[in-house]
Protein backbone atom coordinates (compact mmCIF):
# COMPACT_ATOMS: atom_id res chain seq x y z
CA UNK A 1 0.00 0.00 0.00
CA UNK A 2 1.31 3.44 -0.89
CA UNK A 3 1.71 5.82 1.99
CA UNK A 4 0.90 9.41 1.08
CA UNK A 5 2.98 12.04 2.76
CA UNK A 6 1.36 15.16 4.21
CA UNK A 7 3.00 17.15 1.44
CA UNK A 8 1.49 14.96 -1.27
CA UNK A 9 -1.97 15.24 0.24
CA UNK A 10 -1.65 19.02 0.38
CA UNK A 11 -0.48 19.20 -3.21
CA UNK A 12 -3.32 16.95 -4.35
CA UNK A 13 -5.92 19.06 -2.55
CA UNK A 14 -4.45 22.15 -4.19
CA UNK A 15 -4.82 20.49 -7.58
CA UNK A 16 -8.47 19.72 -6.81
CA UNK A 17 -9.03 23.38 -5.93
CA UNK A 18 -7.43 24.55 -9.17
CA UNK A 19 -9.53 22.10 -11.22
CA UNK A 20 -12.75 23.21 -9.53
CA UNK A 21 -11.87 26.86 -10.17
CA UNK A 22 -11.33 26.08 -13.85
CA UNK A 23 -14.68 24.32 -14.03
CA UNK A 24 -16.35 27.25 -12.35
CA UNK A 25 -15.13 29.52 -15.12
CA UNK A 26 -17.28 27.66 -17.65
CA UNK A 27 -20.67 28.05 -16.05
CA UNK A 28 -21.34 31.20 -14.08
CA UNK A 29 -21.92 29.48 -10.75
CA UNK A 30 -21.42 25.91 -9.63
CA UNK A 31 -24.23 24.35 -7.65
CA UNK A 32 -23.10 23.57 -4.13
CA UNK A 33 -20.00 25.77 -4.43
CA UNK A 34 -19.59 29.14 -2.72
CA UNK A 35 -19.13 32.38 -4.64
CA UNK A 36 -15.49 32.75 -5.66
CA UNK A 37 -13.13 35.65 -5.05
CA UNK A 38 -11.63 34.86 -8.47
CA UNK A 39 -14.52 36.93 -9.84
CA UNK A 40 -15.63 40.47 -9.37
CA UNK A 41 -18.96 41.31 -10.86
CA UNK A 42 -19.28 44.82 -12.16
CA UNK A 43 -21.17 47.18 -14.44
CA UNK A 44 -20.05 49.61 -17.09
CA UNK A 45 -22.61 52.28 -17.93
CA UNK A 46 -22.29 54.43 -21.03
CA UNK A 47 -24.14 57.64 -20.20
CA UNK A 48 -24.08 58.72 -23.87
CA UNK A 49 -26.69 55.99 -24.49
CA UNK A 50 -28.78 56.84 -21.43
CA UNK A 51 -31.73 59.13 -22.17
CA UNK A 52 -32.89 61.51 -19.44
CA UNK A 53 -36.54 60.51 -19.69
CA UNK A 54 -35.91 56.77 -19.89
CA UNK A 55 -36.67 54.74 -16.76
CA UNK A 56 -36.65 51.24 -18.26
CA UNK A 57 -33.92 50.02 -15.88
CA UNK A 58 -35.77 51.40 -12.86
CA UNK A 59 -39.05 49.82 -13.93
CA UNK A 60 -37.39 46.48 -14.70
CA UNK A 61 -35.77 46.51 -11.25
CA UNK A 62 -39.07 47.18 -9.51
CA UNK A 63 -40.78 44.38 -11.43
CA UNK A 64 -37.97 41.89 -10.87
CA UNK A 65 -37.65 42.63 -7.17
CA UNK A 66 -41.36 42.97 -6.44
CA UNK A 67 -40.93 46.51 -5.11
CA UNK A 68 -44.26 48.10 -4.38
CA UNK A 69 -44.46 51.64 -3.10
CA UNK A 70 -46.92 53.74 -1.18
CA UNK A 71 -46.60 56.65 -3.58
CA UNK A 72 -44.11 58.29 -1.20
CA UNK A 73 -41.00 58.96 -3.28
CA UNK A 74 -38.89 59.96 -0.29
CA UNK A 75 -39.25 56.65 1.56
CA UNK A 76 -40.40 54.06 -0.98
CA UNK A 77 -37.87 51.32 -1.66
CA UNK A 78 -35.71 52.05 -4.67
CA UNK A 79 -32.69 50.00 -5.69
CA UNK A 80 -31.77 52.02 -8.77
CA UNK A 81 -32.61 55.62 -9.53
CA UNK A 82 -32.01 57.94 -12.42
CA UNK A 83 -29.88 61.00 -11.70
CA UNK A 84 -29.92 63.86 -14.18
CA UNK A 85 -26.92 66.18 -13.95
CA UNK A 86 -26.03 69.43 -15.65
CA UNK A 87 -22.73 71.18 -16.00
CA UNK A 88 -23.56 74.80 -15.00
CA UNK A 89 -20.65 76.19 -17.03
CA UNK A 90 -21.49 74.56 -20.36
CA UNK A 91 -25.14 73.62 -19.88
CA UNK A 92 -24.31 70.04 -20.92
CA UNK A 93 -26.78 67.61 -19.37
CA UNK A 94 -26.68 63.89 -19.01
CA UNK A 95 -28.45 61.16 -17.15
CA UNK A 96 -27.22 58.08 -15.36
CA UNK A 97 -28.64 55.22 -13.35
CA UNK A 98 -27.23 55.03 -9.83
CA UNK A 99 -27.52 51.87 -7.79
CA UNK A 100 -25.40 50.18 -5.14
CA UNK A 101 -21.88 50.57 -6.48
CA UNK A 102 -20.75 47.26 -4.92
CA UNK A 103 -17.61 48.83 -3.50
CA UNK A 104 -14.51 46.78 -2.79
CA UNK A 105 -14.22 48.74 0.47
CA UNK A 106 -17.88 49.28 1.33
CA UNK A 107 -18.49 51.80 4.12
CA UNK A 108 -21.89 50.19 4.78
CA UNK A 109 -20.09 47.02 5.85
CA UNK A 110 -17.65 48.98 8.04
CA UNK A 111 -20.39 50.64 10.08
CA UNK A 112 -22.82 47.72 10.43
CA UNK A 113 -23.03 46.77 14.13
CA UNK A 114 -24.34 43.24 13.53
CA UNK A 115 -22.52 42.02 10.43
CA UNK A 116 -25.72 42.10 8.39
CA UNK A 117 -24.22 44.40 5.79
CA UNK A 118 -21.75 42.18 4.01
CA UNK A 119 -19.69 41.68 0.89
CA UNK A 120 -19.77 38.32 -0.85
CA UNK A 121 -16.52 36.76 -2.06
CA UNK A 122 -17.34 37.82 -5.63
CA UNK A 123 -17.72 41.47 -4.60
CA UNK A 124 -21.53 41.70 -4.41
CA UNK A 125 -22.55 43.79 -1.41
CA UNK A 126 -25.71 42.53 0.31
CA UNK A 127 -27.80 42.94 3.44
CA UNK A 128 -28.38 39.76 5.46
CA UNK A 129 -31.90 40.59 6.57
CA UNK A 130 -31.83 37.67 9.01
CA UNK A 131 -29.60 39.69 11.32
CA UNK A 132 -30.33 43.29 10.22
CA UNK A 133 -31.71 45.26 13.16
CA UNK A 134 -32.82 48.22 11.06
CA UNK A 135 -30.45 50.78 12.62
CA UNK A 136 -29.83 52.37 9.18
CA UNK A 137 -26.18 53.24 9.91
CA UNK A 138 -25.38 51.78 6.48
CA UNK A 139 -27.83 54.17 4.83
CA UNK A 140 -26.06 57.10 6.44
CA UNK A 141 -22.60 55.74 5.61
CA UNK A 142 -23.33 55.11 1.92
CA UNK A 143 -22.19 58.09 -0.18
CA UNK A 144 -24.35 56.88 -3.09
CA UNK A 145 -27.71 56.87 -1.26
CA UNK A 146 -28.06 53.32 -2.55
CA UNK A 147 -30.04 51.74 0.25
CA UNK A 148 -33.67 51.88 1.26
CA UNK A 149 -35.50 51.01 4.45
CA UNK A 150 -38.70 48.98 4.57
CA UNK A 151 -40.88 51.11 6.82
CA UNK A 152 -44.02 49.02 6.57
CA UNK A 153 -45.07 45.39 6.50
CA UNK A 154 -44.43 44.03 3.02
CA UNK A 155 -46.57 41.83 0.82
CA UNK A 156 -46.12 40.41 -2.64
CA UNK A 157 -42.45 39.51 -2.25
CA UNK A 158 -40.71 37.59 -4.98
CA UNK A 159 -39.39 34.16 -3.88
CA UNK A 160 -35.84 35.21 -4.82
CA UNK A 161 -35.97 38.49 -2.90
CA UNK A 162 -37.29 38.34 0.65
CA UNK A 163 -37.96 41.79 2.08
CA UNK A 164 -39.63 42.79 5.31
CA UNK A 165 -40.50 45.60 7.67
CA UNK A 166 -37.69 47.06 9.73
CA UNK A 167 -34.77 45.99 7.56
CA UNK A 168 -32.54 47.79 5.09
CA UNK A 169 -32.42 46.70 1.47
CA UNK A 170 -30.65 47.65 -1.69
CA UNK A 171 -29.49 46.55 -5.11
CA UNK A 172 -28.26 42.95 -4.98
CA UNK A 173 -26.81 43.14 -8.50
CA UNK A 174 -29.58 40.55 -9.10
CA UNK A 175 -27.49 37.96 -7.29
CA UNK A 176 -30.20 35.34 -7.85
CA UNK A 177 -29.84 35.81 -11.61
CA UNK A 178 -26.05 36.15 -11.57
CA UNK A 179 -25.75 32.78 -9.79
CA UNK A 180 -27.84 31.26 -12.57
CA UNK A 181 -25.62 32.79 -15.24
CA UNK A 182 -28.07 35.51 -16.25
CA UNK A 183 -27.40 39.27 -16.31
CA UNK A 184 -29.14 41.64 -13.87
CA UNK A 185 -32.69 42.64 -14.79
CA UNK A 186 -31.75 46.29 -15.46
CA UNK A 187 -29.00 45.29 -17.89
CA UNK A 188 -31.28 42.86 -19.70
CA UNK A 189 -34.10 45.42 -19.98
CA UNK A 190 -31.77 48.20 -21.14
CA UNK A 191 -30.38 45.95 -23.88
CA UNK A 192 -33.81 44.72 -24.94
CA UNK A 193 -35.92 47.88 -24.75
CA UNK A 194 -33.47 50.80 -24.67
CA UNK A 195 -30.06 51.50 -26.16
CA UNK A 196 -28.02 48.94 -24.25
CA UNK A 197 -26.18 51.46 -22.11
CA UNK A 198 -25.27 48.91 -19.44
CA UNK A 199 -22.67 46.16 -19.66
CA UNK A 200 -22.42 43.50 -16.98
CA UNK A 201 -19.51 41.14 -16.44
CA UNK A 202 -16.56 39.88 -14.48
CA UNK A 203 -13.96 42.64 -14.00
CA UNK A 204 -11.31 40.08 -13.04
CA UNK A 205 -11.74 37.99 -16.19
CA UNK A 206 -9.41 39.69 -18.68
CA UNK A 207 -11.25 38.08 -21.61
CA UNK A 208 -14.68 39.45 -20.62
CA UNK A 209 -16.20 42.33 -22.58
CA UNK A 210 -16.33 44.58 -19.53
CA UNK A 211 -12.70 43.98 -18.51
CA UNK A 212 -11.50 44.61 -22.06
CA UNK A 213 -13.44 47.84 -22.37
CA UNK A 214 -12.33 49.05 -18.95
CA UNK A 215 -8.73 48.33 -19.94
CA UNK A 216 -9.09 50.07 -23.32
CA UNK A 217 -11.42 53.00 -22.79
CA UNK A 218 -11.63 55.86 -20.32
CA UNK A 219 -14.05 55.11 -17.52
CA UNK A 220 -14.76 56.85 -14.26
CA UNK A 221 -16.38 56.07 -10.96
CA UNK A 222 -18.62 58.33 -8.94
CA UNK A 223 -16.81 59.86 -5.98
CA UNK A 224 -13.62 58.04 -6.87
CA UNK A 225 -11.91 60.40 -4.42
CA UNK A 226 -13.37 58.39 -1.55
CA UNK A 227 -11.24 55.42 -2.53
CA UNK A 228 -14.03 52.87 -2.13
CA UNK A 229 -13.19 51.09 -5.40
CA UNK A 230 -16.75 50.68 -6.73
CA UNK A 231 -17.53 47.90 -9.20
CA UNK A 232 -19.83 50.20 -11.18
CA UNK A 233 -18.04 52.32 -13.75
CA UNK A 234 -19.42 55.08 -15.95
CA UNK A 235 -18.43 56.58 -19.26
CA UNK A 236 -19.15 60.13 -20.33
CA UNK A 237 -19.48 61.79 -16.96
CA UNK B 1 -49.02 -4.28 42.54
CA UNK B 2 -52.11 -5.08 40.54
CA UNK B 3 -53.17 -1.42 40.65
CA UNK B 4 -49.78 -0.37 39.32
CA UNK B 5 -50.00 -2.92 36.50
CA UNK B 6 -53.46 -1.75 35.57
CA UNK B 7 -52.28 1.88 35.59
CA UNK B 8 -49.40 0.94 33.33
CA UNK B 9 -51.71 -0.82 30.90
CA UNK B 10 -54.05 2.15 30.91
CA UNK B 11 -51.18 4.55 30.13
CA UNK B 12 -49.95 2.35 27.27
CA UNK B 13 -53.42 2.16 25.82
CA UNK B 14 -53.89 5.92 25.97
CA UNK B 15 -50.45 6.52 24.46
CA UNK B 16 -51.29 4.19 21.55
CA UNK B 17 -54.56 5.98 21.04
CA UNK B 18 -52.77 9.35 20.98
CA UNK B 19 -50.25 8.07 18.45
CA UNK B 20 -52.91 6.52 16.29
CA UNK B 21 -55.02 9.64 16.16
CA UNK B 22 -53.55 12.11 13.65
CA UNK B 23 -53.75 15.40 15.53
CA UNK B 24 -53.80 17.53 12.42
CA UNK B 25 -55.27 17.33 8.98
CA UNK B 26 -52.50 18.94 6.95
CA UNK B 27 -52.95 19.86 3.31
CA UNK B 28 -51.13 17.34 1.11
CA UNK B 29 -47.97 18.32 -0.72
CA UNK B 30 -48.08 18.60 -4.50
CA UNK B 31 -48.52 15.24 -6.20
CA UNK B 32 -45.48 13.50 -7.62
CA UNK B 33 -43.08 15.22 -5.24
CA UNK B 34 -40.89 13.69 -2.57
CA UNK B 35 -39.71 15.56 0.49
CA UNK B 36 -35.97 15.87 1.11
CA UNK B 37 -36.24 13.79 4.30
CA UNK B 38 -38.66 11.43 6.05
CA UNK B 39 -41.63 13.16 7.76
CA UNK B 40 -40.30 12.37 11.26
CA UNK B 41 -36.96 14.04 10.44
CA UNK B 42 -38.63 17.02 8.80
CA UNK B 43 -40.96 17.59 11.75
CA UNK B 44 -38.08 17.67 14.18
CA UNK B 45 -35.22 19.18 12.20
CA UNK B 46 -36.66 21.56 9.58
CA UNK B 47 -35.84 24.73 11.57
CA UNK B 48 -32.19 23.68 11.92
CA UNK B 49 -31.95 22.67 8.28
CA UNK B 50 -33.32 25.99 7.12
CA UNK B 51 -31.33 28.12 9.53
CA UNK B 52 -28.07 26.45 8.55
CA UNK B 53 -28.88 26.69 4.87
CA UNK B 54 -29.91 30.33 4.90
CA UNK B 55 -26.44 31.44 5.99
CA UNK B 56 -24.66 29.27 3.44
CA UNK B 57 -26.81 30.52 0.60
CA UNK B 58 -27.06 34.15 1.61
CA UNK B 59 -23.55 34.82 2.86
CA UNK B 60 -21.44 32.34 0.92
CA UNK B 61 -23.51 32.11 -2.25
CA UNK B 62 -23.92 28.31 -2.20
CA UNK B 63 -26.87 27.46 -4.42
CA UNK B 64 -28.74 24.24 -5.13
CA UNK B 65 -28.64 22.83 -1.61
CA UNK B 66 -31.08 20.22 -0.36
CA UNK B 67 -32.87 22.40 2.18
CA UNK B 68 -34.60 25.37 0.61
CA UNK B 69 -37.50 27.41 1.94
CA UNK B 70 -38.45 28.27 -1.64
CA UNK B 71 -38.88 24.56 -2.40
CA UNK B 72 -40.89 24.02 0.82
CA UNK B 73 -43.34 26.67 -0.33
CA UNK B 74 -43.37 25.38 -3.92
CA UNK B 75 -44.50 21.90 -2.80
CA UNK B 76 -46.68 22.69 0.20
CA UNK B 77 -48.71 25.63 -1.07
CA UNK B 78 -52.24 24.79 -2.14
CA UNK B 79 -54.49 26.60 -4.59
CA UNK B 80 -57.85 28.12 -3.76
CA UNK B 81 -60.96 27.25 -5.74
CA UNK B 82 -60.22 30.06 -8.21
CA UNK B 83 -56.70 28.74 -8.77
CA UNK B 84 -54.96 31.49 -6.81
CA UNK B 85 -52.20 30.12 -4.55
CA UNK B 86 -52.85 30.29 -0.82
CA UNK B 87 -50.16 31.44 1.59
CA UNK B 88 -48.57 28.56 3.51
CA UNK B 89 -48.92 30.65 6.68
CA UNK B 90 -52.68 31.15 6.30
CA UNK B 91 -54.82 29.39 8.94
CA UNK B 92 -55.29 25.72 8.06
CA UNK B 93 -52.46 25.74 5.52
CA UNK B 94 -49.38 23.55 5.78
CA UNK B 95 -47.00 25.66 7.89
CA UNK B 96 -49.57 27.45 9.98
CA UNK B 97 -51.72 24.46 11.01
CA UNK B 98 -48.78 22.73 12.70
CA UNK B 99 -47.30 25.94 14.07
CA UNK B 100 -50.66 26.90 15.56
CA UNK B 101 -50.91 23.41 17.12
CA UNK B 102 -47.53 23.79 18.87
CA UNK B 103 -48.05 27.54 19.53
CA UNK B 104 -44.90 28.67 17.69
CA UNK B 105 -44.92 31.69 15.40
CA UNK B 106 -42.85 31.27 12.24
CA UNK B 107 -41.20 34.56 11.26
CA UNK B 108 -40.06 33.33 7.85
CA UNK B 109 -42.98 34.75 5.92
CA UNK B 110 -42.73 38.31 7.20
CA UNK B 111 -40.01 38.61 4.56
CA UNK B 112 -40.09 35.45 2.43
CA UNK B 113 -42.74 34.83 -0.19
CA UNK B 114 -45.43 32.50 1.17
CA UNK B 115 -46.72 31.54 -2.26
CA UNK B 116 -44.76 29.88 -5.06
CA UNK B 117 -43.21 32.14 -7.67
CA UNK B 118 -44.44 32.30 -11.22
CA UNK B 119 -42.07 30.65 -13.66
CA UNK B 120 -40.55 33.16 -16.03
CA UNK B 121 -39.32 32.57 -19.52
CA UNK B 122 -35.73 33.37 -18.56
CA UNK B 123 -35.41 30.58 -15.98
CA UNK B 124 -36.40 29.67 -12.46
CA UNK B 125 -38.29 32.29 -10.45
Amino acid sequence: MTQLSRRQVLLASGAVLIVSAAEAADSQSVRGQPASSARRWGLLIDTAKCAADCTICVDACKAEMGLTGHDRPLTDAQYVRKVNVKDPASGHTHSLPVMCQHCAKPPCVDVCPTGASMKRADGIVLVDRHICIGCRYCMMACPYKARSFAHEAQTGQQPHLPRGKGTVEGCTLCVHRVDEGRPPACVEACAAKAKGAMLFGDLKDSSSDIARRVAREATSRIRADLGLDPAVRYQGI
Amino acid sequence: MLARLLLGLLMMASATAALAAEPLALPKAKGGTTCVEAPAVMRRDHPDMLKHQRDETMRLGIRGAKASLKECVACHSTAAADGAPRRVDDPGQFCQSCHAYVAVKPDCFECHAAVPGQKTAGGAP
